[in-house]
């Protein structure tokens, strides 16, 4: 008898998987349905792959969600390495930090975004990219900073001291020695981040202001404004780059120390 | 040497906290102040009306034609109902949460991590596309609304845009929330205390009441906290799989800032679902720390 078994467990645990991702599949299996009435099954086809190609509205939404997903990610990574190295060791107070950097991690989304709009607006900043990626920076900050930590923690002070018995100072040896070692924890947490600000809706929903859509704000308005194929396939783009990212930053996370 | 080690990390800091108060501490004290104000101006705020908590009473009370105050339920409703909501979902969150949980810590280190990568992938993917696919499958000429009404005996049925469709969306969205720290405290769980208890004749449910559920109590308090603040805040799944009469307190904040455009009684709201949020993580706190003193 296996201790670690319990009845039905292995049941539930296929019948959650299946509620997990018989959605996923249904939205990706509509989205080549060639039918625009979507209920009805003709054949399968690439044409709404194609529309969504030509669309000037989303290339413009895309193109927006990729710079805005980018330059979030990039400074959030940024900022999360340098806390990162900070709280590495014990300090009076690093509790507190910690919990000051994963604040965005614990507010509910939809308070934070609207008092950020509030903030904006009665300080005159005007809405849109910029204000966009100033918000999107401070919440992928916690989604960045973990991942390095992580495998911060998981790094031995050992290298860095003989770097500097070898007489290597401080930058050479945090060059050298510390980055390289540190690579994978950052790649994972800018992944992440990147992740995070792509798949964002609501923060962009209400500092976007008129014509700068991301692509999660046109396909809000776009199901408010009816089901068609075409938000099935972009959909479904967006659920496959999200997966295809989570799982590379999955692996890189688990690469040998 | 200590102090340029402490000017060093406050430098290294300084980017990450100031980002962070400045743009999520700062906003959320404004947006407290403005909870007290009046709407009104350009902006959508009159910064010259002084302070009063007008807003918190409307929550609550609507001021009658000849003056008198009387209860207004509209926001009582729609709050009592975001709480029932988050705490439906928490409940089956664990209920669904708990056997994975416990099923993912008894298989095989490869098997653990392909899981833990299959519960993590939701957790990342967009939650508006996510929701967007439910409403796909609930939709009314929808495959699964024909099967349901051929065998549902009393006249057809909608399955979506009722409190039934917000919960699957919402159990839906949150349980990788659920799993992931009922799994991390599985996982360091030690085995060795079921085999003491079936060693002294305790029976597998007996052992799992009274060993395995005590101690990992911890696991599933934090996994119901982290479904349910979400859950209380949620926005895209009531939106997208709701009606007009299953609005949560997110839709509320939405409409405010939106359409109704009256930003203090919004930021009223919010505030309102901050403190629920600060009480029930208050309670959490004191009981971890009751639990760690006995």
């Amino acid at each position: 008898m296996n201790l670690r078994r319990f009845p039905a467990t292995r049941e539930v645990s296929i019948a959650v998987l299946a509620f997990l991702y018989i959605p996923v599949v249904v939205l990706t299996a509509y989205s080549f349905n060639a039918n625009r009435t979507a209920t009805v099954w003709t054949h399968a086809s690439f044409d709404w792959y194609a529309r969504i190609l030509t669309n000037p509205s989303i290339q413009a939404a895309t193109w927006n969600s990729i710079v805005l997903a980018t330059a979030a990610s990039i400074a959030a990574t940024g900022i999360a390495l340098m806390a990162a190295l900070a709280t590495r060791r014990a300090f009076p107070g690093r509790s507190t930090t910690e919990s000051v950097l994963n604040l965005p991690l614990i507010l509910p989304e939809i308070v934070v975004a609207v008092a950020t709009l509030l903030l904006f607006v009665s300080l005159g900043i005007s809405l849109g990219l910029g204000a966009m990626i100033l918000a999107h920076t401070a919440f992928c900050i916690p989604f960045a900073y973990l991942p390095i930590r992580a495998r911060l923690d998981g790094l031995s002070g050992s290298y860095e001291e003989a770097a500097q018995d070898l007489y290597a100072n401080r930058f050479r040896t945090f060059r050298r020695v510390t980055m390289p070692l540190l690579w994978p924890g950052v790649m994972a947490g800018f992944t992440l981040a990147f992740v995070t600000s792509l798949d964002d809706f609501l923060t962009s929903f209400f500092l976007s202001g008129p014509g700068t859509t991301t692509l999660p704000v046109y396909i809000f308005s776009a199901i408010r404004a009816g089901i068609t194929p075409e938000i099935n396939a972009i959909s479904t783009v967006m659920l496959l780059i999200s997966i295809l990212l989570v799982s590379l930053s999955f692996f890189l996370g688990r690469l040998r120390r | 040497m200590t102090s340029s080690a402490t000017v060093r990390r406050g430098l290294l800091l300084l980017p990450a906290l100031a980002i962070i108060l400045l743009l999520i501490g700062l906003p959320l004290g404004l947006m407290g102040w403005v909870s007290l104000l009046q709407k009104g101006g350009s902006s959508g705020v009159d910064w010259s009306a002084p302070p009063s908590i007008g807003n918190y009473l409307r929550l609550v009370w609507e001021e009658d034609f000849d003056g008198t105050m009387i209860l207004n339920p509209t926001y009582l409703v729609i709050f009592l109902r975001s709480v029932a909501q988050a705490a439906v979902t928490t409940f089956l969150c664990l209920c669904l949460g708990l056997p994975v949980a416990l099923w993912m810590a008894g298989l095989s280190k490869t098997g653990r991590n392909v899981m833990l990568l299959l519960i993590t992938i939701p957790f990342w993917t967009n939650l508006l596309v996510r929701n967007y696919a439910w409403l796909i499958i609930l939709r009314e000429d929808g495959w699964t609304a024909r099967a349901v009404n051929a065998v549902w005996p009393f006249g057809p049925v909608q399955l979506l845009y009722n409190d039934v469709a917000v919960a699957i969306g919402l159990t839906y969205s949150f349980l990788p929330f659920m799993i992931l720290p009922l799994y991390s405290v599985f996982e360091k769980f030690d085995w060795r205390l079921i085999e003491a208890a079936h060693d002294l004749g305790a029976t597998r449910r007996r052992a799992l009441k009274r060993v395995v559920l005590p101690l990992v109590m911890p696991g599933i308090v934090a996994g119901s906290l982290l479904v349910f603040i979400p859950c209380l805040g949620a926005f895209v799944t009531p939106a997208l799989l709701g009606g007009g009469k299953t609005a949560m307190l997110g839709n509320v904040i939405q409409a405010q800032f939106g359409s109704a455009r009256n930003w203090p009684f919004g930021a009223a709201v919010s505030v309102v679902l901050l403190a629920i949020m600060l009480v029930v993580m208050t309670a959490m706190a004191l009981w971890r720390n009751r639990r760690a003193a006995a």
